[in-house]
């Protein structure tokens, strides 16, 4: 009887836990709201109607929300705005390595003679300092002689998701080495049932029996994406940044992938590629550029499926919020009525991106492992033929989600 | 078109932390984690090879207990039954040698009472000759003493002769 009790108690909890995360989300999309004062006051109490601000634009406040930013903005608006600055690191071609921090660059001031426009440092031009009407000569505005290397919000997100991940796993290897032979506790019952999973049915199925060569980049790259993924659907201070649908980090990603393939392919691996043997050589001609073009194509699409994957979850859900202040500027009580439409949406859309956060790093893991197979394959063609249908039928599979 | 330009700085910071991470994790996390996650397994493989094998073990144990128990009784019933033959034996070589002996005690007392009669009648034959000599001497002696009678017999005597 107390067994069902606790059973009942934790599913409770864990109900509790998804509904603490998704009431954060909620409130991720107020924070991140542009117009946050009047909109408040449109959607909740409407106070005064002296201030009237310009209206709400839905396309601004996702984009910025998807996209990289300069400082990690927490909530507020205008000069009530409560953001973290962070470094600003720049190469110049002409003066070398610059470093500050992003605050110097709040509110269009030029410092250093950078300047911040739409979340990009330019050069601030000599004719344009100070000038903050002709926003449009300033955002075509140099950006040849500069590298940016700055540690943005995607990156100080990248760098907490690091120390992260070296915690959990460092902190779980430990355990491991102090619990020999006993069953697992703690985190490491948590990570246990996903490394074998990875392992027996990504890596073993995929690869075969070398697998072992591939397990640590496999292993590194599955929890890498699942932990930026659900710290991407996390809406406060460390989580919120929109990494794994950032179009660099998925392109890093891939191309780490590409380049291990590259290592570990072998002389069949390419013989199918320049010259699939049983194929006529008129065919040849027209084959080999594709097959040579499928093998870009393969790490481009893994690159692809995770950035819209993730991006789309990110867009939906922000979308489902503006409607609210869409609805709420035509009049009050239709915000009202549609926030609560809203709410259940954004609701299930979260239960939605969970299923989704493990999913993509699962299908980008199982399309990496099954690329390595079939790099490292010796022997008969078919199962090479099965490999590939089989990665096929998941990325389909896959993209109807 | 910004939002699948990949930026350069966070390609860097990427590669550099990704890098890092993986170098990391590989020698001291997924080396341990797989080794101990190995370790573990076998040791549940053998656990329950070893137990499948003692099972296996305990099953030929009981078939050979049983074949034991069978042998046991076997044998037992073997002895008993040599025990039983050997007493048969036994028994019909005692009345086998008891009616030999009985046969030849009963053919020496045979004997003895054969040769006891013989001697009786022979004794018996001696006795009554020597009362038949006693009497006819008696009787001769009676039939002799007077002269008469003397003459008598011998003159029947010598009639006797004569008419031979």
């Amino acid at each position: 009887m107390s067994y069902t009790t606790s059973l009942l108690s934790k599913k409770t909890r864990i109900i509790a836990l998804f509904i603490t995360v998704l009431s954060f989300s909620t409130f991720k999309s107020f924070a991140y709201e542009p117009n946050e004062d009047s909109l408040k006051k449109a959607a909740a109490v409407a106070t005064t109607e002296t201030e009237k601000k310009e209206g709400f634009n839905a396309g601004k406040l996702i984009t910025e929300h998807i996209g990289d930013a300069h400082e990690w903005h927490l909530w507020g608006e205008g000069e009530h705005a409560v953001a973290i600055p962070l470094p600003v690191i720049i190469y110049n071609k002409k003066t070398g390595l610059d470093i500050f921090m992003s605050s110097k660059l709040e509110d269009g001031e030029v410092y250093k003679g950078y300047k911040l426009v739409e979340n990009k440092i330019v050069e601030a031009e000599e004719g344009l300092v100070g000038v903050t009407d002709e926003v449009e000569n300033v955002a075509t505005g140099n950006t040849n002689n500069i590298i940016d290397l700055s540690i943005t919000k995607n990156v100080t997100s990248l760098l907490i998701s690091a120390f992260l991940l070296l915690w959990i796993f460092l902190s779980v290897a430990k355990t491991y080495k102090n619990r020999v032979g006993q069953a697992p506790k703690g985190l490491q019952s948590f990570v246990e049932p996903l490394v074998i999973f990875v392992r027996d049915d990504v890596a073993k199925t995929s690869i075969g029996p070398k697998y072992e060569k591939f397990m640590p980049y496999l292993l590194t790259v599955f929890f890498f994406i699942f932990i930026n993924n659900l710290m991407g659907l996390v809406p406060l201070f460390p989580g919120g940044a929109n990494l794994t649908g950032n179009i660099a980090v998925c392109a890093v990603l891939a191309c780490f992938t590409l380049l291990i393939i590259f290592a570990n392919s072998n002389a069949h691996y390419w013989r199918h590629i320049f010259a699939m043997p049983g194929v006529p050589v008129w065919v040849l001609i027209i084959l080999t550029p594709i097959e040579l073009l499928g093998v870009v194509l393969r790490p481009f699409v893994l690159m692809i499926r995770l950035f819209a994957n993730i991006t789309a979850g990110h867009i939906i859900a922000l979308a489902f919020f503006s409607l609210i202040f869409i609805f709420g500027e035509m009049s009050t009580g239709a915000g009202f009525g549609v926030a609560v439409l809203s709410v259940a949406f954004t609701v299930f859309m979260g239960f939605l991106e969970l299923l989704v956060a493990f999913l993509q790093a699962y299908v980008f893991t199982l399309l990496s492992a099954m690329y390595f197979g079939a790099a490292i394959e010796e022997g008969h063609h078919a199962h090479e033929e099965h490999h590939a249908h089989e990665g096929a039928h998941s990325a389909a599979q896959i993209d109807m989600v | 078109m910004e939002l699948v330009t990949p930026a350069i700085g966070l390609v860097f910071w990427m590669i550099v932390t990704f890098a890092i991470i993986f170098l990391i994790l590989k020698k001291f996390a997924w080396k341990p984690i797989l080794g101990m996650i190995k370790e573990r397994e076998d040791g549940i493989e053998k656990a329950l090879q070893s137990a499948e094998q003692a099972r296996k073990d305990m099953h030929l144990l009981q078939s050979n207990n049983e074949k034991i128990l069978a042998e046991a009784r076997a044998e037992k019933d073997a002895m008993l039954k040599e025990a039983r033959d050997t007493k048969d034996a036994i028994i019909n070589e005692a009345k086998t040698r008891a009616k030999v002996e009985a046969d030849r005690m009963v053919a020496q007392a045979r004997e003895a009472i054969n040769t006891e009669k013989l001697a009786a009648i022979t004794e018996l034959k001696a006795q009554v000759a020597t009362l038949s000599i006693d009497i006819a001497e008696k009787i001769l002696k009676e039939q002799l003493s007077s002269e008469e009678k003397q003459k008598t017999l011998t003159s029947n005597l010598v009639k006797e002769v004569t008419l031979n």
